[in-house]
């Protein structure tokens, strides 16, 4: 059911674990099935330093994490807004139609704590 | 070094035992006749079939007219449903009421609801405690003067739970003597024959489905016991086979597998034990090794083979997949596993919380599983949970 690279990415996830003193947290809900998604970032430069995520959920959403995080890491705020979740699907070879929900949960997680940074910014500066 | 492969998923389906598929063998090269024909070769299948449904007449302790095969046990137990509901109609034109569980297969409850939504029957969905178990009492409150079908399953494929059947068969046979039309009681004993009595006059049931698949016999075969007199009309019209009530040519390796298996249950009745004994080794060790893991269900009343257990922070096909990985077999009940994204409805009717449903894993073992296989899964789920646990910072 699940592509080499999906397997590979949830039995080696990278960026993953809660982030000490990040810059934004995103926090989403998977309404579909309960999942429990959480990105946190760090910004320099206007740009993603670092990225990290905690995930309850399934092989597909663990491995979106994990993909999205590399695929966002070093990437300016805008470049990272864009990554759809097609993009992330695709850089993991592929992933079952039922599980595309899981990709989704991951780019609204990353956007959502690239917003939250947005606010977090514009309130201390 | 390729770790062997651990198999503990029995409720889903069982390999088919050898002696069973040697039987099965000729009736696909040299016996390939077809029953209905005169001739010798086609005596021959219909000799075999005879003889399987003389097998499992035995095992139910019925009469062998009152055995038809059928495709699978979801076939069975969809023209229960509809047979029974549709021959009321056509007898007394009448709407009948259905009792079934809540913790029902989906191949009962399915059709059920398409009787309601169409307005031909009304249904009632018994609840059922924690464990899983119907109360009689409750039964008994929602039996109505045009209540004509109670489907009660014997034991329960995710959970394990078995139903007092031979009490309903009692209650009801009290209530049917005092009107005069009659309940007809079914129950689909799929999970059960491997472990249970199946005596259906003791269980005091009307119809009874299982499966060759579940049992250590070939997938693709069924039966459904019917007892004489039950009103119930034909599934499939056609060439008139099984007593003209399931047309189509017989499926004869799957019918004398099935045969063979129903057969051999009694010889793997000594192994019950055993199950057990590893069964609750393997629940034991979960929970004393595995902080924040939750037994589902009740110990008591459950199939000597089955556990369920709910491991917080972790998501159910996440562990399926672990422990794919390591070559074990086992089952979820976790929404992100199922086609419809939502929990089984059998842990929901348990009043298991979305959340525990989410993190659960089901075992079922099988003759085949030793105490080694125990021991690895013991030796290697802990890490696996910790490591869920930790992706999911729970
Ligand atoms: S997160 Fe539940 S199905 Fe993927």
């Amino acid at each position: 059911m699940y592509s080499k690279k999906v397997i590979k990415h949830f039995q080696n996830p990278s960026n993953m674990g809660k982030m000490k003193n990040p810059d934004a947290v995103g926090k989403v809900g998977n309404p579909k099935c309960g999942d429990i998604m959480k990105l946190y970032i760090k910004v320099k430069d206007n740009k993603i330093k670092d990225i990290s995520f905690e995930t309850m959920g399934c092989v597909a959403a663990i491995s979106t994490s994990s993909m999205i995080t590399d695929m966002a890491k070093g990437k300016t705020l805008d470049k990272a807004m864009k990554i759809s979740y097609n993009d992330v699907a695709e850089e993991l070879g592929k992933l079952p139609p039922i599980k595309m929900h899981c990709a989704n949960l991951a780019v609204k997680a990353l956007q959502k704590a690239i917003k939250n940074y947005g606010c977090s910014k514009a309130t201390t500066h | 070094m390729a770790q062997k492969q651990i198999y503990l998923d029995y409720a889903a389906t069982t390999p088919v035992d050898l002696t069973v598929f040697k039987k099965m063998q000729p009736y696909f090269f040299e016996q390939y006749g077809n029953p209905s024909t005169i001739y010798s070769l086609g005596e021959k299948a219909s000799q075999a079939v005879e003889n399987a449904r003389g097998q499992i007449a035995d095992f139910l302790k019925c009469s062998s007219n009152e055995i038809y095969f059928t495709g699978s046990a979801s076939e069975s137990d969809n023209w229960v449903i509809y047979g029974v509901i549709d021959k009321i109609w056509e007898q007394e034109n009448k709407k009948s009421h259905i009792i079934i569980s809540s913790i029902e297969h989906k191949a009962v409850i399915a059709p059920a609801r398409y009787h309601e939504k169409n307005n031909l029957a009304e249904l009632t969905l018994l609840p059922v405690n924690e464990y899983g178990l119907i109360e009689l009492t409750e039964l008994e409150k929602a039996i109505k003067n045009n209540t004509r079908l109670i489907s009660i399953m014997y034991a329960n494929s995710e959970i394990g739970t078995i139903q007092p059947i031979r009490e309903i068969g009692e209650l009801i046979r009290k209530i049917n003597s005092k009107r005069k039309e009659k309940i007809i009681f079914h129950t689909d004993a799929v999970q059960a024959v491997n472990y249970l009595d199946c005596n259906v006059q003791n269980l005091g049931v009307d119809l009874l489905s299982l499966s060759g698949h579940k049992i250590y016999g070939p997938k693709g075969i069924g039966a459904l016991y019917i007892k004489k007199g039950t009103p119930i009309v034909s599934l499939i019209r056609g060439g008139g086979q099984e007593k003209d009530m399931r047309s189509g040519t017989e499926n004869v390796p799957g019918i004398v597998g099935l045969g063979e298996a129903i057969k051999k249950v009694r010889d793997c009745k000594t192994k019950i034990q055993s199950i057990k004994k590893l069964r609750n080794k393997l629940i034991t060790g979960i929970l004393k090794d595995i902080p924040d893991s939750q037994f589902n269900g009740s110990l008591g009343k459950r199939l000597p083979n089955n556990a369920h257990i709910s491991f917080r922070g972790a998501e159910g096909e996440s562990i399926v997949m672990e422990l794919s990985q390591r070559n074990i077999f086992v089952s979820t009940g976790s929404a992100c596993a199922s086609n419809s994204l939502s929990p089984s409805h059998v842990l929901t009717a348990l009043g298991l919380s979305h959340e525990q449903s989410h993190c659960s894993v089901r075992f079922t073992l099988g003759k085949h599983t030793t105490n080694n296989d125990i021991d690895f899964v013991l030796k290697v789920l802990p890490g696996i949970i910790k490591r869920l646990r930790k992706i999911s910072g729970k």
